[in-house]
């Protein structure tokens, strides 16, 4: 199925010292407060969800294959089947204390109509996706002349489930236009390290490998 | 003339069926005229009793007990030899040491539904006031009256809060029925392969079983163990029917195909030539062996009325409001009986209800009557959902603790 791809881990993220979590779950998961109350929109095979737990954080989970679903309730996790395009619909506002889009965001329809779901059924979002400005994907388009390809994003243009790649700064664009606040942005390099927060946004488009975002609702009237 | 093989009379005499209905082979609680059953045809049932089995033991602060829901064609004798045919319980695969519903963690409960035929007060049963079998004179019972018994026997057994409660197809309608009405109670649901409501096509197929039942000239309008008859030829032909519902056009392919019986040619007669025609025979005629006709028509009427959104206004999410169950919907890729689109909409509602729920479809060609059979997945998920929702709970591993 197309999220499937999605849910493996990326290979140019470095484990913790442990080799038990990603770089970026263990980032998510420090966003998040003990007791929470969670969505996994796009949890793969339920990694993230089972972090989230082990925190004493109360997570749930949606995922699209159901190979990856069966994975996470044979888990004992909260998962069910379900798009984040067509699902989100169906859960109440304030359902949760954070809804969390993990390497998801660039694989859905709507990705604007996705985030104010995020943020209608969250009061806090966590989004995280491939940055399509990272400096490897400009100098394959910009030199080798075709779509970019990375040991992350193996995929061919034709067979990607990815159809809407963007780059951090179309991110926090999408973000001001539909006046979303950004509480904390982090940038990974390749090897899942932190770019320097007091480096100018420009590097961070150009290093952060990803990026992983805090979301809130803005203020009214912006 | 052309041969013809009709269903055979079963060979389990209607005297023993009668007994197992008022004397059943498996534990049994009364309920006597001060504790009536509250039916929602308004009419108060007493007395009545409740046939069941239990399997493992209760611990020390009674957490852990899982209460196994049965299928309309099934009964309490879930892993256990059948009193009536001597056959394996049913669902032996799913339950016992080791297994998924271990025997060595949990005390399993399954109790016949009022109206079966296996103990449980029902048409079959003897009508205190006048000395004969209920037959028509039974009321109409419900899926929340089935509920409603099992809730008044686990008062008696001294159990305020179930573990788990776990069923498929009209078990699953039970288990949904426990939540919505009982949230409390229920600390987890496990609903297989069923619907919050009976659909048009499901009501359809139990109308073709309950006319051919009555088409049969040994019913007598439900009288027939008065003129010692049983419609066993209806009763085997609403089997057949139902039998065919539970399966999938490619499970039915690849167990039989066009496959003769027994026999290289067709005969040019109305004998079971195929494999599929002596297969769905063998079904019909060992169905009635075990199981009363007017019991099947009460039960499949139970299953058609049954629609929890309706007994919430129309909204389905608000008959599982503030509930802290932690749910575990199963649904089967071929059952066609209750697609996994119905489980959808449930699963959809107990989002809205912002409900702890997991859902999983398990790929199989083997329709609906999967959650019977050997389908390692289901074992997987409904051990690790099992293991999951004991530790939310509290209990001690091996030992019931």
């Amino acid at each position: 199925m197309a999220l499937q791809e999605q849910a493996l881990p990326l290979g140019g993220v470095a484990p913790d010292r442990t080799g038990k979590y990603r770089t970026d779950h263990l980032l998510v998961a420090d966003m998040i407060g003990r007791g929470s109350k969670v969505l996994d929109v796009g949890c793969g095979d339920g990694e993230l969800l089972q972090l989230l737990e082990s925190r004493g954080i109360d997570g749930r989970g949606i995922e699209l294959s159901r190979e990856g679903v069966n994975r996470c309730v044979a888990r004992g996790l909260a998962v069910v089947q379900g798009d984040a395009d067509t699902d989100l619909v169906n859960y109440p506002d304030d359902a949760f204390d954070y809804v969390i889009l993990s390497q998801t965001l660039q694989a859905t329809r709507q990705p604007k109509v996705v985030l104010e779901n995020l943020l209608r059924i969250g009061r806090r979002a966590i989004v995280s996706f491939p940055n399509f400005g990272f400096w490897k994907m400009r100098l394959q388009l910009l030199v080798g002349g075709h779509m970019p390809r990375t040991e992350n994003l193996p995929a061919t243009w034709y067979d990607t489930a990815n159809i809407h790649f963007c780059t951090i700064k179309d991110f926090v664009e999408l973000c001001d236009a539909i006046n979303v606040k950004m509480e904390r942005a982090v940038a990974l390099d390749l090897y899942g390290r932190p770019v320097p927060l007091n480096l100018p946004w420009w590097v961070w488009n150009m290093f952060g490998e990803q990026g992983v975002f805090l979301l809130s609702r803005g203020g009214v009237g912006k | 003339m052309t041969n013809v093989h009709p269903i055979p009379s079963p060979s389990i005499l209607n005297e023993d069926r009668a007994h197992e209905a008022d004397h059943p082979t498996s534990l049994v609680a009364k309920f006597g005229m001060d504790q009536p059953l509250k039916l929602d045809c308004g009419i108060d049932l007493a007395p009545f009793q409740i046939a069941y089995q239990t399997y493992g033991e209760l611990n020390a602060d009674r957490s852990n007990a899982i209460l196994i829901c049965h299928a309309l064609t099934l009964d309490q004798h879930v892993a256990n030899l059948h009193p009536l045919t001597g056959k394996a319980g049913w669902w032996e695969i799913m339950v016992g040491p080791g297994r998924p519903l271990d025997t060595d963690r949990y005390f399993i409960i399954c109790a016949n539904v009022i109206g079966g035929c296996m103990g449980s007060t029902g048409p079959a049963s003897t009508n205190p006031a006048t000395g004969k079998a209920w037959g028509l004179d039974f009321p109409l019972i419900t899926i929340p009256d089935m509920v409603r018994a099992q809730a008044m026997l686990l008062d008696r057994l001294g159990i305020e809060t179930l573990f788990c409660v776990i069923g498929g197809s009209m078990g699953g309608m039970q288990v949904l029925q426990w939540t919505a009405a009982y949230p409390e109670r229920v600390f987890s649901a496990l609903p297989v392969a069923c619907s919050t409501r009976h659909s048009a096509q499901n009501i359809a197929f139990h109308e073709l079983g309950r006319q051919a039942v009555m088409a049969d000239p040994d019913w007598h309008h439900g009288r027939y163990f008065e003129r010692s008859t049983h419609p066993h030829r209806g009763l085997a032909v609403a089997r057949m029917a139902g039998h065919i519902t539970y399966l999938s056009d490619a499970a039915l392919h690849r167990k039989f195909g066009r496959r003769m019986q027994d026999r290289e040619l067709p005969t040019f007669s109305f004998d079971a030539d195929f494999q599929v025609e002596s297969y769905l025979r063998y079904q019909g005629s060992s169905f009635v062996e075990r199981f009363d006709a007017n019991s099947y028509l009460y039960l499949t009427r139970a299953m058609d009325y049954f629609d929890i959104a309706a007994d919430h206004n129309g909204v389905l999410a608000q008959a599982f409001r503030g509930i802290k169950t932690r749910f575990c919907v199963v649904s089967f890729t071929s059952d066609w009986l209750f697609p996994t689109s119905e489980s959808r909409a449930l699963v959809h509602a107990l989002n809205a209800s912002s409900a702890r729920v997991s859902f999983a479809e398990i790929e199989t060609d083997r329709g609906h009557d999967a959650f019977l059979l050997d389908v390692p997945e289901f074992f997987d998920i409904s051990r690790a959902f099992l293991e999951s929702a004991g530790k939310a709970r509290g209990l001690g591993s091996v030992g019931g603790g």
